[in-house]
């Protein structure tokens, strides 16, 4: 074979590309022949429907896509992070299962990890899952839970030994979110939307197949979840934008990442829009106020020097170099951002930043953004919990001492909630 | 826009560490910060020539190296955190840039050599009394007779002004702004060195009287020369600045890990992992803008002077906010004299008003983003 290179990949995908790609397609049918060639997941294992491609060759493929506007696989939501462990974690009967349905976008996942009683604190779960005849029965709590409505299945970490440390008593389960024992509710946030639920779980139940890796190595898998979590954080934030072209898989993909993308409409807000700032103050006329001056001026400094400093994290990063501390820093940077932009916000905003809604300004994007800003300093890891991590982690300082890990969990101080 | 160190500069940037930590231990700043002049002729020349610092960033043609300011900045920054005391940025950043900005192709020739070799101690001449960082507050006049021009009037805050060989001043001369040079020992001119806040950084008031002075580009044509020359100083100051705070950020980590109270390290204490976690953040945003701004000045960014405002209001506050943070985990004792601490958070202090403080430049910064 051949040796790969930038070139003959590029070829390769293009001639297939070039062969096969047609808008009028199903979505399904598209996704099902993509995957079958190995483009819709090129880095991935050739035995699960990928090319080994090296990484980094793939931005050439997704070049090629984007060339020709071919629709990828389906990437937007928790599905890129079930694919994920399951690939690392997961057995054979998991692979085929539910690798293939993820990628044409047949299934839809959620994650079950935070609860009420634990969420900087994800190992203090007590959610319970326990081995009744052949199967596993879980009873809890889950919170936070995006797209946990519509999921066709759920990432679970559930309490399976209560004798033992708080970490080693964990397991990670695939779980069937339609049965009866799921009980799923929206959960209003203080913007108003309701992005996330509440998931109850009464005697629900999960087939012995259905655990991922062992009985006791739940904590170890949740790692793995959460890494992706967040090395994939900015891209599932971002904006999945559907193309306008006409043709049945846009259409298709249209309707799809509508569904998907919409318990995060809010999250542009919830980053402060700066892009707003400056047309905001020449609408208000509050332009030559020196003191509004100085605090936009603190806000578009803090933002690109934001911007740059995940250039420089970049820019290492592909340069082959360790990533330097900069790396660490963009969601605790963030968090500055947003609360200095709703800051100047409501400075611009004045007295009608009393109202909200079609009273107020921009049709109430304004009003969202001043209640929707204290939710990036706590999703995703709050910014005392960035500190510890920069603090322990880049900077070495010790850690935390702590009395809950090597004692039983049920000796363990917890919450009395849930 | 190329935004990564190469493997070279990186490697520069390693020996200057090297080096600087040799050569400059704090016990030597304290002892050359003692002295009027604030640095030493020989020990300066040599350093100088070893690395050659005032060559870096002069063309060839001129007897320089003909690097950029990605260069200079690494060299600014590594001079920053070993608070070398010389007189760099004077002759390197002010009066180089003013000459190579402002001169005619025979003035360039004429003075760029002796920078680049190290002979000339030279610096740049704009600020008076009145404390303008700006074009607009210069007073000192500039006269005609003959072919020859005399100056009269005053400089203040003149960076290395009593010690420099040569000095490049800001005039209004008949045809409007203009610059000159004159010679340190030039007749007329007196020269008095400035108690200042930082003493690793001297500064000179200069009485011109009569002073004869020869033309440093067209006439009446200073005003662009001298402001690009502000941008590149800008640029330069928020590296250097970048240095002083990691090197404080730095050394308040290490003393935290090492100090006990209640029986553990400080460092162990929560509120004190927090706050070094935010001394990070402020000192990565200050290099990250600084090193932006550097490439912006080499690549030709359309913008540079808006960023290089929000560099050098980006590091004043971050470098200063580092260094009162860093006095308060040093604790009693970094409020002593013996303490090192004190001199980087002097430079800090002084560098957050150099050039104009960060409500300066966010204005300036504004001024080109809102007009």
């Amino acid at each position: 074979m051949s040796e790969l290179t930038e070139e003959s990949v590029r070829a390769d995908v293009r001639a297939w590309l070039e062969a096969n790609w047609n808008p009028d397609l199903g979505l399904v049918e598209w996704r099902n022949k993509l995957i079958d060639s190995g483009w819709g997941v090129p880095a991935w294992p050739r035995q699960w429907y990928g090319r080994d491609l090296p990484a980094g060759l793939v931005p050439v493929v997704e070049e090629e896509m984007q060339r020709i506007g071919a629709i990828g696989v389906a990437k937007a939501g928790i599905r890129t992070l079930a694919a994920a462990t399951i690939l690392e974690h997961g057995t054979d009967l998991h692979k085929e299962k539910f690798l293939r349905r993820i990628l044409t976008g047949e299934d839809t996942w959620c994650q079950l990890f935070s609860e009420p009683g634990s969420g900087s604190d994800v190992a203090g779960a007590v959610t319970r899952a326990e081995m009744r005849g052949n199967k596993w029965v879980i009873n809890g709590q889950k919170v936070w839970t995006t797209s946990a409505h519509h999921a066709h299945w759920g990432l679970l970490l559930a309490r399976t030994d209560w004798d033992k440390a708080k970490h080693k008593g964990l397991s990670y389960f695939i779980l069937d979110m339609h049965q009866p024992g799921v009980n799923v509710q929206p959960l209003k946030q203080m913007n108003g939307h309701a992005s996330f639920n509440q998931v109850f779980f009464t005697d629900a139940e999960v087939q012995p197949e259905f655990l991922v890796s062992t009985v006791g190595d739940g904590w170890a898998v949740t790692t793995t979840t959460l890494m992706h979590e967040r090395r994939g954080a900015d891209g599932l934030r971002t904006w999945a934008m559907g193309s306008d072209r006409k043709g049945r898989a846009y259409e298709e993909e249209r309707a799809e990442i509508a569904t998907v993308m919409e318990p995060y409409k809010w999250y542009p807000q919830r980053a402060g829009r700066v892009d707003l700032i400056l047309q905001r103050a020449k609408e208000t006329g509050r332009l030559s106020d020196p003191v509004v001056r100085q605090e936009i001026a603190k806000v578009l400094m803090m933002s690109k020097a934001a911007e740059w400093t995940a250039r420089r994290a970049r820019a290492a990063q592909l340069q082959g170099r360790p990533q330097g501390p900069e790396g660490s820093l963009g969601k605790l940077i963030s968090s500055h951002v947003a609360r200095a932009a709703a800051r100047v916000h409501t400075q611009l905003t004045g007295a009608d930043a009393l109202l909200s809604g079609e009273d107020s300004p921009m049709n109430g994007l304004i009003a969202e953004i001043l209640v929707s800003v204290p939710a990036g300093s706590i999703a995703g890891g709050t910014d005392e919990i960035q500190r510890n991590i920069i603090s322990e982690r880049v900077l070495r300082m010790p850690k935390e001492p702590r009395d809950d890990v090597d004692k039983p969990f049920r000796d363990v101080p917890r919450n009395t909630v849930s | 826009m190329k935004f990564a160190f190469s493997t070279e500069q990186e490697e520069f940037r390693s020996n200057l560490r090297r080096l600087f930590a040799e050569r400059s231990p704090p016990k030597e700043v304290r002892r050359l910060m003692e002295t009027e002049a604030g640095f030493e002729r020989e020990g300066w020349r040599k350093l100088n020539s070893e690395l050659g610092l005032t060559a870096l960033r002069i063309p060839e043609a001129y007897g320089g190296q003909g690097f950029g300011f990605g260069e200079l900045g690494i060299v600014l920054e590594e001079m920053g955190r070993a608070l070398v005391c010389a007189p760099f940025f004077s002759t390197a950043v002010l009066a180089t840039g003013a000459i190579l900005n402002a001169g005619k192709e025979a003035e360039k020739q004429a003075l760029l050599p002796g920078i680049a070799a190290g002979d000339t101690v030279a610096t740049l001449a704009w600020v008076e009394d009145n404390g303008r960082w700006d074009a607009e507050g210069t007073t000192l006049a500039a006269t005609t007779s003959g072919d020859s021009f005399r100056l009269d009037g005053h400089k203040s805050f003149v960076l290395d002004g009593h010690t420099a060989d040569l000095i490049v001043v800001l005039a209004r001369a008949p045809k409007g702004l203009s610059l000159f040079t004159v010679r340190g020992d030039a007749a007329g001119l007196s020269r008095r060195a400035l108690k200042t806040m930082d003493w690793t950084r001297k500064l000179a008031r200069l009485e011109f009287t009569g002073v004869e002075a020869a033309p440093l580009g067209e006439q009446g044509g200073a005003a662009g020369p001298f402001a690009r020359t502000m941008t590149e100083a800008a640029i330069c100051l928020a590296n250097e600045m970048a240095g002083v705070a990691e090197r404080l950020r730095e050394d308040s980590l290490a003393y935290s890990k090492l100090r006990v109270q209640f029986g553990r390290q400080i460092a162990s204490f929560q509120s004190m992992k927090h706050k070094a976690a935010d001394m990070l953040v402020d000192v990565e945003l200050a290099k990250s803008a600084a090193y932006y701004a550097a490439a912006a000045l080499d690549e030709g960014d359309n913008d540079v002077e808006a960023i290089a405002s929000l560099a050098k209001a980006q590091a004043s506050e971050s470098c200063l906010q580092t260094a009162i943070h860093a006095i308060q985990i040093h604790g009693g004792i970094g409020f002593t004299w013996d303490n090192d601490t004190h001199l980087w958070f002097k430079r800090a202090k002084s560098s957050e008003v150099l050039l104009g403080d960060a409500h300066h430049h966010r204005e300036l910064m504004m001024q080109r983003w809102a007009a």
